[in-house]
């Protein structure tokens, strides 16, 4: 064994790729996000941290003081390299995380975002979709499936009171093809919205 | 008990780790480099003189080629604001390259919308 400690190789962005595209993983406490993001990434999910008072411009007096207490918040990311040119990051972290800064970072640059819901308590979704919204990012909502109970599509709508043309999915976000297919419906919202 | 995802942490050797490796400085705004920014080391550059643990770090790291901001972090087991800081430097030395994560312009992100799309329709169609 190499007795230096040396960082395993990281696996690169292919050479080729030109543009690197974002989209947010959201929802409540053990919705599923880490998962999802882990179904279809194509390198072991990463975790990285922000912290919340040093980071942030919004906290002056806080700012480079570091005899404060700290919030400290994980983001759990992924990557999927979509033919030559594109790679898109899922970037996930829970969604009753209110502090402005992560918000502002995670949604800066990102075509849109995923909210994950779990059918059985819905009204937990709540302030993530409030979140998604003030910061003005178009969404789908992806129903995870953690038991065999089927929840009508017009319950959930009514429950979390979407707007008519807010698509919604139904996922096993264990299940890298059913990840997929919520995925490609969000992106082809986006597209729509972008139109 | 703690929030999750959500650790209250106290004055961390942590924190005062990341205070030396910044000197104290302001973290920069993520206006510039985004978490998805891809960068990498420009070819034939010289590690600067003195340059710290961290910033070796990175040096080594990216020189293999193009990482988001994100995962540069994530690699060193840095905070974001901290790495973002530290890949700034380098930037303004020259001494990193970026390949831009798309402007907010509309125009611009239904063309990468529509990539994506195709990307993703023939992985899983
Ligand atoms: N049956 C079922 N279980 C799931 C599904 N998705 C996730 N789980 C399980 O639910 C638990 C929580 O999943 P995570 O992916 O950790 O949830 P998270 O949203 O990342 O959780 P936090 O980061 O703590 O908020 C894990 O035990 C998963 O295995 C699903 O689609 N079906
Ligand atoms: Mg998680």
């Amino acid at each position: 064994m190499d007795s230096k400690a040396s960082m395993p190789k990281p696996s690169y962005v292919s050479g080729s790729v030109t543009t690197a595209a974002k989209i947010l993983v959201v929802g409540h406490f053990a919705v599923g996000k880490t998962t999802y993001i882990g179904s279809l990434s194509e390198i072991p999910p990463l975790r990285t941290e922000e912290r919340m008072t040093q980071a942030s411009a919004h906290v002056d007096d806080l700012a480079g003081a570091p005899d404060k207490v700290t919030t400290t918040v994980a983001l759990d990311f992924g990557r999927l390299t979509l033919g030559d040119e594109v790679v898109l990051y899922l970037f996930g972290t829970p969604g009753q995380q209110r502090f402005v800064q992560l918000w502002e970072d995670m949604a800066r640059g990102a075509l849109g975002a995923l909210i994950l819901v779990d059918p059985a308590r819905l009204a937990d979704s709540f302030p993530v979709i409030e979140l998604v919204e003030k910061y003005g990012l178009e969404y789908s909502i992806a129903v995870n499936s953690f038991t065999d109970v089927l929840y009508e599509e017009a319950e959930i709508r009514e429950a979390l009171d979407l707007l008519p043309d807010t698509p919604v999915s139904y996922c096993d976000a264990r299940d890298r093809a059913s990840s997929a297919r919520s995925l490609i419906t969000l992106v082809k919202h986006l597209l729509v919205r972008t139109a | 008990m703690s929030v999750p995802g959500e650790e209250a942490a106290p004055v961390s050797s942590e924190l005062v780790r990341s205070y030396v490796i910044t000197g104290g400085r302001r973290l920069p705004s993520a206006d510039d480099l985004s978490l998805h920014m891809l960068v990498t080391l420009a070819p034939d550059r010289e590690l600067p003189l003195g340059a710290s643990p961290e910033v070796r770090a990175i040096w080594e790291l990216c020189a293999g080629g193009y990482l988001a901001v994100a995962e540069v972090a994530a690699h060193l087991g840095l905070p974001v604001g901290v790495a973002r800081l530290l890949l700034t430097d380098l930037t303004e030395q020259g001494h990193l390259l970026r390949r831009s994560a798309p402007p907010p312009a509309k125009s611009e992100s239904r063309l990468v919308i529509e990539k994506v799309l195709h990307g993703l329709q023939s992985l899983y169609a």
